[in-house]
């Protein structure tokens, strides 16, 4: 009997022990998870305003210390802050870029070059269900700068929140249920596999008190890789109207409801009850889901939009317009904030207030006395007017050029250029180009401008848009640089289609979900009121296009160089394409460059 | 003590073949989270928005429901914002339909709409199951209206904390429903997310997202559903015809109907498309005050019948013979309380008193006090 008493407690002290034991599988995932958020917290930045009185989050992005915060934490702390790190260190950091409508600032940590940051992912992958973890400073606990980690799922996608009485318009956003308390703002929002998927930057409060309700918003990630460039300008980024507004109609279709004449979806044939069935290269069902779509893009991209008309579909590629005006904008650097955008706040049932950032009626405590800018952030920082920070600018700008410069010196080819080549009816052309004139010899004839008075007159030839004033903008440019041409800034990114496969357009990132389009660097050129912006390929320096803007509201002549060779020790293209409004004009096989001396004057 | 060991043994025994046969073999499948987005996407499409009454401050103007037939029946919380003739239905994929009221049981606040649509994808409450504390569930709802047309409702994810009766705590949270509820560790009960669904992590419904609670001494919100067995009962009857609106059923006209001036109740002053029968001012020893009725009672049944006007409850009395008993079931703060009103022998001594008047005049219903 005493055996039969040991074999029963036996058997029911391996089971108790079994039963007390996790399952492997549970185990293992806890150890995973675990040292994602460790390894997530890492990225992770707590950040200082006022004195320490007030602040927010944000995220490292990049080894050199990009970060990433929200404009409604960062417009408190001023141009330099404060950064804890999960090393218990505390970091100089200077803004970067701007983004007030979007709620997205870009800040430089500095003093390492290996900073521990966050990979971003493809946002748009991210599914209703997936696991997140929200990373940050929550009530300003952070006094040792470890941050909190609130787990949750991800409760809706592409959602649309209205700039609820301020100028802040969340588009396109996550919905998660992790806890996103007062002082998460700025901070990021991840994935299970601890890639960054966005930045927390809202919540839904109201009657319980600014806490968490389990209805947070994140700004989604691929939103801010659009911005990224624009942030790295150094500039106040504005947002993107189509120049149109869009309504449903009785059969749930998007039709639309007005139109600019001067917008240049007008110009692409746009009218008022057309249907909008595509935008940015997602298929538009809602009202909703056009803003989304319009909220992710800068002023000035060009997106794909197909609509119909009377029954045919158009696919075009289009330009937006900016959200507000330039001195709204400058308001803004200026310190006067809520500034009120050109559309009339909406406000959704809900009122989502921002977490983090005093109710629109309260005005911003004047700040106080700024302490002495930090001796690294000095060496960081250049103040001047339209600017946030110009020392950014400065430094995209020259990085571009520094990469054009490496295909080969243009500055000693001053003198007259000729550029044999065929037409694509394979007729001869020849075009002759000086700091003068202008000129293009087919076999039909020959023209020619001088480049003085108002070049905006004289965009010959006809329907090209001004191809010969192009031209010589485009040697203008090769041969002068930043000090010859005129005023060249960094614009930031945009998308541009690529004309031909091959070399110059490798480093070139895929964008709007296909292979069509990639984002390349953009300089701004001014010469005589001709604005001009030249395209590059980030990764191999090429000046892969150009666009030259006679006026204001017009279309551009665009020249797009391809397959490109070497000539004589410098890098130039064998193929210019020429498009202007709706058509490609010309395409021009470059078949022989010939360089003259310069002319003493 | 041979027999106190062998005893001992064989319990022992039992116990540990127990324990051993407990042990749930699917504790890794229960934390898969890849399985989590196709059960919520296999679920969205039976979520409803639903649109109607309210709008002014504090009071949102839409709630959240979810379809329990193939043919359109809505289950959603019994709220004002039902209190309209254009009740708003947004399925999933966009469309857009009015609903009509079917019928409420306002003692568990749940009501059922209709929209006219076939073959779409349903909760089916005769399968919804049972949860213990410590479940996983996920909460579906349009808080904060934060989806509209097309946009999916939003998901939360939470354990149920604990299996109870609202009612061990009333009078703190104050609510007619007394039965049993799963409260939430979660933030479920928000804005508008009253009529959602709560399903454990399989996508099987569990219960019905309450409206929202809130402790008035200290300010804190309930989060909590009501379990589909609770309800299921009175959904039946609504189905079954019971809890109906009057309006929707044939007009008997009687010999002699009771009318508002027999009953000595006056009602609040009818200025709204759907005003709520309040009572304004019951006459000394009428009828009504006979039975207990007092001022600012809420007129909620008359017999079985659901009554959500004055305009509704006017036309319920008028089908009512006067030599009849009648039974009213008011609600006071948020008590349910049954008035049962003796028959009336004779005729109204008020022939001026209002049955017949314009439902928007003002005055309507007000009977002079008798004069002294």
């Amino acid at each position: 009997m005493k055996c039969l008493l040991s074999v029963a407690w036996l058997v029911l002290y391996c089971s108790l022990s079994a039963f007390s034991q996790v399952d492997s599988q549970v185990l293992e995932a806890e150890t995973a998870r675990v040292a994602v958020v460790e390894r997530a917290s890492q990225a992770a930045v707590a950040i200082f305003a006022n004195g320490g009185q007030g602040g927010g989050s944000g995220v490292v992005i990049s080894p050199d210390g990009y970060a990433l915060s929200n404009f409604h934490v960062t417009n408190e702390a001023g141009k330099a802050m404060k950064c804890g790190m999960a090393d218990g260190k505390l970091y100089d950091a200077v803004i970067v870029g701007i983004d007030p409508t979007g709620d997205v600032a870009l800040l430089k940590l500095l003093g390492r070059e290996d900073f521990p940051h966050a990979e971003m992912a493809d946002s748009d992958k991210v599914q209703v269900g997936d696991w997140c973890f929200a990373i940050g400073n929550p009530f300003l606990l952070a006094t040792d700068f470890h941050p909190t980690v609130s787990y949750g799922v991800i409760s809706g996608v592409r959602r649309y929140q209205y700039p609820a009485g301020t100028i802040l318009e969340y588009t396109d956003c996550l919905q998660a249920d992790a806890a996103i308390n007062p002082g998460n703002s700025g901070g990021p929002m991840f994935d299970a596999q601890g890639r960054l998927i966005g930045i927390n930057g809202r919540g839904s409060f109201e009657k319980r008190g600014r806490v968490n309700v389990g209805v947070g918003y994140a700004i989604s990630i691929n939103q801010i890789k659009n911005f990224l460039g624009h942030l790295k300008s150094g500039r106040v980024v504005d947002h993107a109207t189509l120049g149109a507004s869009v309504r449903s109609n009785e059969n749930r279709r998007v039709v639309v409801e007005d139109i600019l004449d001067e917008s240049d979806a007008y110009r692409r044939g746009l009218r008022y009850g057309d249907e909008v069935t595509h935008f940015g290269g997602r298929p538009v069902t809602t009202v909703n889901g056009f803003k989304n779509v319009l909220g992710i893009f800068p002023k000035g991209w060009r997106v794909p939009l197909t609509f119909q008309h009377r029954g045919e579909s158009s696919e075009v590629l289009v330009r937006l317009r900016g959200v507000h005006r330039e001195t709204e904008l400058a308001e803004l650097l200026e310190g006067k904030p809520n500034v009120e955008p050109d559309k009339a706040p909406e406000p959704k049932p809900g009122e989502p207030r921002t977490p983090g950032r005093p109710s629109p009626k309260t005005p911003t405590a004047p700040h106080a006395k700024p302490a002495p800018m930090p001796e690294i952030v000095k060496q960081h920082f250049i103040e001047k007017p339209g600017y946030v920070n110009y020392y950014f600018n400065q430094l995209n700008r020259d990085r571009v050029l520094k990469a054009l410069v490496a295909r080969g010196d243009y500055s000693p080819l001053a003198g007259p250029w000729t550029i044999l080549g065929e037409t694509g009816m394979a007729e001869e052309v020849q075009f002759e180009l000086s700091d003068q004139q202008a000129s293009i010899k087919l076999p039909s004839g020959e023209l020619k401008i001088e480049l003085e008075g108002d070049l905006a007159t004289r965009l010959e030839p006809p329907a090209s848009g001004g191809l010969l004033v192009s031209l010589a903008m485009w040697r203008r440019f090769l041969i002068g640089g930043l000090t010859g041409f005129g005023d060249v800034t960094y614009w930031g990114t945009a998308p541009l289609e690529v004309i031909a496969a091959g070399p110059g357009s490798a480093g070139l990132e895929p964008n709007f979900s296909g292979a069509r389009f990639a984002l390349a660097d953009v300089l701004v050129g001014t010469y005589r009121d001709i604005d001009c912006r030249f395209l590059f390929d980030p990764a191999e320096g090429h000046l892969l296009a150009m666009e030259m803007f006679p006026e204001e509201d017009n279309d551009p002549c665009e020249l797009y160089f391809s397959d490109f060779q070497e000539f004589e020790g410098r890098i130039f293209p064998r193929r210019i394409e020429v498009r202007h409004a709706d058509t490609v004009y010309q395409v021009i096989q470059c078949k022989q460059f010939k360089f003259a001396p310069a002319v003493e004057k | 003590m041979r027999n106190l060991f062998f005893d001992t043994a064989r319990w022992t025994l039992a116990l540990a073949i127990v324990v051993v046969a407990s042990r749930n073999p699917a504790v890794a499948q229960a934390i898969a989270a890849d399985s989590l987005s196709q059960v919520i996407e296999s679920n969205q499409p039976k979520m409803v928005k639903i649109y109607g009454a309210g709008g002014v401050r504090g009071l949102e103007s839409y709630q959240s429901g979810f379809l329990i037939s193939e043919s359109g029946h809505v289950l959603t919380a019994w709220s004002y914002v039902l209190d309209t003739d254009y009740i708003t239905a947004v399925l999933d994929d966009g469309r857009k339909f009015e609903a009509k009221l079917v019928g409420a049981d306002p003692r568990l606040e749940v009501a059922v709409l209709k929209i006219e649509a076939t073959e779409l994808p349903f909760f089916d409450l005769a399968t919804s199951v049972p949860a213990e504390g410590g479940s996983r569930v996920l909460a579906f709802s349009n808080l904060f209206g934060v989806a509209t047309g097309d946009e999916p409702a939003s998901v939360q994810h939470g354990i149920i904390a604990v299996k109870t009766r609202l009612d061990a705590r009333r009078g703190t949270f104050e609510t007619p429903y007394h039965g049993s509820v799963y409260v939430l560790d979660a933030m479920t009960n928000n804005p508008g997310a009253a009529g959602g669904a709560l399903t454990n992590q399989h996508g099987e419904l569990l219960a019905m997202l309450g409206k929202e609670l809130r402790n008035a001494q200290n300010n804190i919100w309930l989060n909590y559903a009501l379990p589909i067995d609770e309800l299921r009962g009175s959904v039946d009857s609504i189905l079954a015809g019971k809890f109906r609106p009057g309006e929707d059923k044939p007009a008997i006209k009687p010999d002699e109907a009771v009318d508002l001036a027999s009953l000595g109740v006056v009602l609040v002053p009818d200025i709204l498309e759907r005003t709520p029968p309040f009572v304004d001012e019951v006459r000394a020893n009428s009828p009504g005050q006979q039975a207990g009725i007092k001022p600012d009672d809420l007129i909620v049944f008359v017999g079985e019948n659901l009554v959500h006007s004055c305009k509704g409850f006017r036309e319920e009395l008028a089908r009512i013979e006067r030599d009849l008993p009648l039974r009213l079931v008011l609600m006071r703060g948020q008590e349910l309380i049954e008035a049962v009103i003796k028959p009336i022998a004779s005729p109204s001594p008020e022939p001026n008193a209002g049955e017949s008047k314009p439902a928007a005049s003002i005055p309507d219903e007000k009977i002079e006090p008798e004069s002294k």
